[in-house]
């Protein structure tokens, strides 16, 4: 059994003007001690899809689908147990630490709360585990007394993985968690990051936009677009040989230093990101697809094997590029 | 090189720190230039002084001490003086979102600049030439739209429309893509890349981005604690770099070769530089012995490797390079 | 080109009135409202003559309402009909007055102190406190005895209290502004101060400034009263402040002379609450965060 099994989840927000799809069917599973990671571009739903895992969402959000961590749905668990879940299965580490940090309350108040609400260490044991956190992840003891205004934003997201470790979680997710820090910054962090998750055997679910990173951090990928997967397999496939135009076009986004095809030829996509509440027929993505197809706005592909162990949702990989099947829909 | 369009002469600009700490020295003597259609990056981590050095040569802050050059004339901070000088140099900004006025639409968004400067004849066409040129086509249907209708691409093609409409000579750039989705971003460096062939646009680039800088750019000016550590073509500078610095922020760069240096702690602050070489207390190279084998460790720790001249040339302002390494210039070093 | 920004205006005047409309409260005010300006305005053609005249009076002193005259007549035979609509011409007249020396002060200072900082920001901050804790009335009573009862001295005495209330506001939302990068933008094309102070700054504070007018012209209009029933009013001039004076004056209260006091308390009750409602549903337009949460 997986740590985490994602099954054909959808999250659609209600709003104003109609209900707006955020996941779209999303089927995954994350294994104890796996690293995956998670890409894809602003609102193509991972950050949804990160807090769904814990059920996080405003009360506009729908679910359907199951979430199953060590085997419970997640989505159906009483709040009682979920609470449980929430402090001692999985932690999310947000992006942006300066404002998932309470400005008014010393950072080693804020990593004792969750340890402090639910187990019945005395005070000087609590002082002790919260030292031991910070030392953990880079940081001296003494600076529990600092507030978070007296910290850098690197020193930050280090209080922010201590808070996450601190019930000792079995799962780890982190959403864009180098995201607007500098490159020796971010270096420090995802080492820090991957040496915590080797040594404890924690699994972790690392959310960005930057495939580079993901590739470089985790085990496997898995490419997000307009709300779905539409390209899943080991990292350094996916990385080095996507077999989706759009995992090859957030593979190229972030050249690699040195290799003569990206020299003053920067790699785009045309067009833009489509709008959830308006999406295109057929593939997602056909509109600004580089390998587009005739049928491509007529047949939209569900994930499909493409080579060892990975999986693809693009008419390129389907037998006879799928045509048969739209045949088929046509008929 | 022919004569440079924008210099930066033996730049400092000094802050007076918050909470008493002193004076915070965020340029500490810089000189650089940049050619006709040249592309040049400026990279660095935040707190480096490189968003101050490109304010600087702006015109929006004025050194503490040393000067700007436009075109071989020292900058003069008279209004008049300053809005010629912006006709020929402009801004674009990190976040295309912000450095929009939610109340303005597109075509006034463009068209402020030939409204500042007066320049009223044919201010419909020269709009929709702007907008076109930064990929904005047709640009009649853009005029009225509210940058919230748009969206971030977009918004950054606005931007670079509203500086294109001066017709400039040179960009500076802030962080043009750092807060747009990856598969934008490329659009928008090739857009940068268009403009220098087309126009022959000079462009400044200030990032802390090295794949951005060999994505687009001719020369790259590697900036540490407020000066430039090492300069010279991308192509050198990025690939076999000198500095142990550079070294550093290439190696720990996700696909880079070798095993990463991660440097510990965090950039020093620009109110108290270290003695000696301003990197010594985070350098590698030091630490691990190889500078006191090559007999310059006490120079590392006491002497300071100098102000790197302005030009082409390949420089790093390393003492460990200068000795091991004989393609180093010690000429370029105009003042120990 | 000019065919291009009416096109943009008549768009966002549409956008904007589509919006006010559907606040309901806010309907109902403007159309109180542009009945009591209408009124005011016609006050003169819908009266007779002698309306106002004390020594020719159209009835008898203090009858109650007959057919003649619906809301009786006041302590001279005048009718209270006439004496609300051309109360309404006083209300209102003051009530724009000063609102407009407030917000043109206020504005105008707002912004100068927001945009250029230093000691003047600092200067307007100690006047702005002064003001805050100085009571108009108080101001009203020695302008009065020194200026002479006039509704000049009640409009200056109730814009000079109020402007350093707008100015505060318009200096806050000024710096908000100043700080976004469009301003460095803005700078960096080469514009000046003023530039950026009238294409950038004031537009941003303009629709804080419009809802601050509306919620202040009902307070303006509510000050007079005040003013009036203190019997610092111009003593010529047939405001409903006057004219609740003058009822207490002839003790309606106690005579149990209910149209001589009702009809003008409720005027001044409606006119305030109609810019109130205006007011509020300007504000909810232009600000998106008040509207979702309506």
């Amino acid at each position: 059994m997986s740590l985490l099994e994602v099954d054909d989840l959808t999250v659609t927000y209600r709003t104003a003007g109609g209900d707006v799809p955020a996941v779209r069917g999303v089927s995954f599973a994350l294994e104890a001690g796996q690293k995956l990671g998670l890409a894809g571009e602003s609102g193509c739903g991972k950050s949804t899809m990160a807090l769904a895992l814990l059920r996080l969402l405003p009360r506009t959000a729908r679910y359907t689908g199951e979430i199953r961590f060590d085997g419970e749905d997640i989505l159906t668990m009483s709040w009682g147990r979920l609470r449980a879940v929430r402090w001692a299965g999985a932690s999310i580490v947000f992006q942006g630490a300066m404002h998932s940090l309470n400005a008014v309350q010393r950072i080693g108040a804020q990593i004792a709360e969750p340890i402090r609400l639910h187990s019945k260490a005395t005070e000087a044991e609590i002082r002790r585990r919260t030292g031991e956190l910070l030392e953990h992840v880079g940081l001296p003891a003494r600076r529990a007394d600092a507030y978070p205004h007296e910290l850098s934003g690197g020193q930050r997201q280090r209080v922010m993985i201590a808070m996450a470790l601190a019930c000792d979680p079995k799962l780890i997710v982190a959403d864009e968690p180098t995201t607007a820090l500098d490159v020796m910054i971010q270096a420090q962090i995802l080492t820090l990051i991957e040496s915590l998750v080797a040594e404890q055997g924690i699994s972790l679910l690392m959310i960005s936009h930057d495939l580079s990173v993901l590739a470089d951090t985790c085990d496997r990928l898995a490419v997000m677009y307009a709300g779905r997967i539409v390209e899943e397999g080991p990292a350094a496939a996916v990385f080095g040989d996507a077999r989706h135009p759009y995992g090859r076009a957030l593979a190229a986004a972030f050249p690699r230093i040195g290799d003569p095809a990206s020299r003053r030829r920067p790699q785009g996509l045309a067009g833009d990101p489509p709008d959830p509440a308006d999406l295109p027929s057929g593939c997602t993505f056909h509109p600004r697809c580089p390998a587009r197809l005739d049928h491509c706005d007529k047949l939209d592909p569900r994930l499909w094997p493409a080579g060892d162990d990975a999986r693809a949702a693009c008419v390129h990989v389907l037998p006879d590029k799928g045509l048969s099947l739209v045949a088929k829909e046509s008929a | 090189m022919s004569a440079p369009i924008l210099s930066a002469e033996d730049v400092h600009v000094e802050f007076e720190a918050r909470r008493g700490g002193g004076r915070a020295r965020a340029v500490d003597g810089v000189n650089l230039d940049i050619a006709p259609g040249e592309i040049v990056a400026l990279v660095g981590e935040s707190g480096c002084g490189k968003t101050t050095l490109a304010r600087t040569l702006l015109g929006l802050e004025r050194p503490t001490s040393g000067r700007v050059l436009h075109r071989g004339t020292p900058l003069a901070y008279s209004s008049k003086a300053l809005k010629r000088f912006r006709r020929d140099v402009q801004l674009v900004l990190q976040d295309p979102s912000g450095s929009l006025n939610p109340r303005h639409t597109v075509y006034d968004a463009v068209a402020e600049g030939l409204r500042i400067h007066g320049d009223v004849p044919n201010e419909r066409e020269r709009v929709a030439d702007a907008l076109s040129r930064a990929g904005l086509r047709p640009p009649e249907r853009f005029f009225l739209r509210f940058p919230h209708e748009l969206s971030g691409g977009q918004r950054q093609r606005v931007v670079i429309a509203g500086a294109l409409v001066l017709e400039p000579n040179v960009i500076v750039a802030d962080e043009p893509v750092a807060s747009l989705d990856a598969s934008v971003r490329g659009e928008i460096l090739a857009l940068l890349l268009r403009l220098r062939d087309e126009l022959g646009l000079a462009a400044l680039v200030v990032t802390h981005d090295l794949g951005l800088a060999w994505n687009i750019a001719d020369r790259v000016a590697v900036m540490y604690l407020g000066r430039i550590v090492e300069t010279g073509p991308v192509e050198k500078i990025l690939t076999a770099p000198e500095h142990p610095y550079t070294q550093a922020l290439l190696s720990v760069l996700p696909d880079a070769p070798g095993s990463p240096v991660v440097l510990q702690g965090e950039p020093p602050d620009p109110t108290r530089i270290p003695p000696g070489c301003r990197f010594h207390l985070r350098c590698p190279v030091l630490a691990s012995g190889a500078a006191a084998a090559a007999g310059v460790d006490g120079a590392c720790r006491g002497e300071d490797p100098g102000v790197l001249a302005g030009g082409t040339a390949v420089q790093a302002a390393c003492h460990y390079a200068r000795t091991v390494s004989s393609s180093a210039d010690p000429a370029a070093v105009v003042r120990p | 080109m000019n065919g291009l920004v009416w096109a943009r205006r008549r768009r966002t005047a549409a956008r904007f009135w589509s919006q006010f409309r559907q606040n309901k409260a806010g309907v109902f005010g403007l159309v109180v409202l542009a009945l009591f300006v209408l009124t005011a305005l016609l006050a003169p053609v819908i009266t007779p003559d002698n309306a106002l005249s004390v020594t020719r009076p159209p009835g008898s002193p203090l009858d109650g309402p007959s057919a003649d005259f619906p809301l009786g007549t006041d302590r001279s035979g005048r009718s209270m009909v006439d004496m609300i609509i051309w109360g309404s011409r006083v209300s209102l007249t003051v009530g724009f007055w000063a609102t407009f020396i407030s917000i043109a002060f206020g504005t105008l200072f707002g912004i100068l102190a927001g945009h250029f900082g230093g000691w003047g920001s600092s200067l307007l901050m100690r006047v702005t406190d002064w003001f805050l804790v100085m009571p108009s009335l108080v101001l009203g009573v020695a302008l009065a005895a020194v200026l002479g009862r006039s509704l000049t001295t009640i409009i200056v005495a109730i814009g000079v209290t109020s402007w350093p209330t707008t100015a505060r506001l318009v200096r806050a939302q000024t710096l908000a502004v100043e700080a976004r990068p469009y301003i460095e933008r803005a700078r960096a094309l080469g514009g000046g101060h003023l530039h950026v102070m009238t294409n950038h700054v004031l537009p941003n504070v303009m629709p804080i400034v419009l809802a601050q007018t509306t919620l202040m012209v009902g307070s303006a209009i509510l000050t007079e009263s005040t003013f009036a029933f203190l019997g610092l009013g111009d003593p010529t001039t047939a405001s409903w402040g006057a004219t609740i004076q003058a009822a207490r004056d002839v003790g309606a209260v106690s005579s149990r002379m209910w149209w001589y006091i009702l009809p003008p308390g409720i005027a001044i009750v409606l006119v305030v609450l109609a810019f109130t409602l205006v007011g509020r549903a300007i504000e909810g337009v232009l600000n998106p965060k008040l509207r979702e949460r309506r």
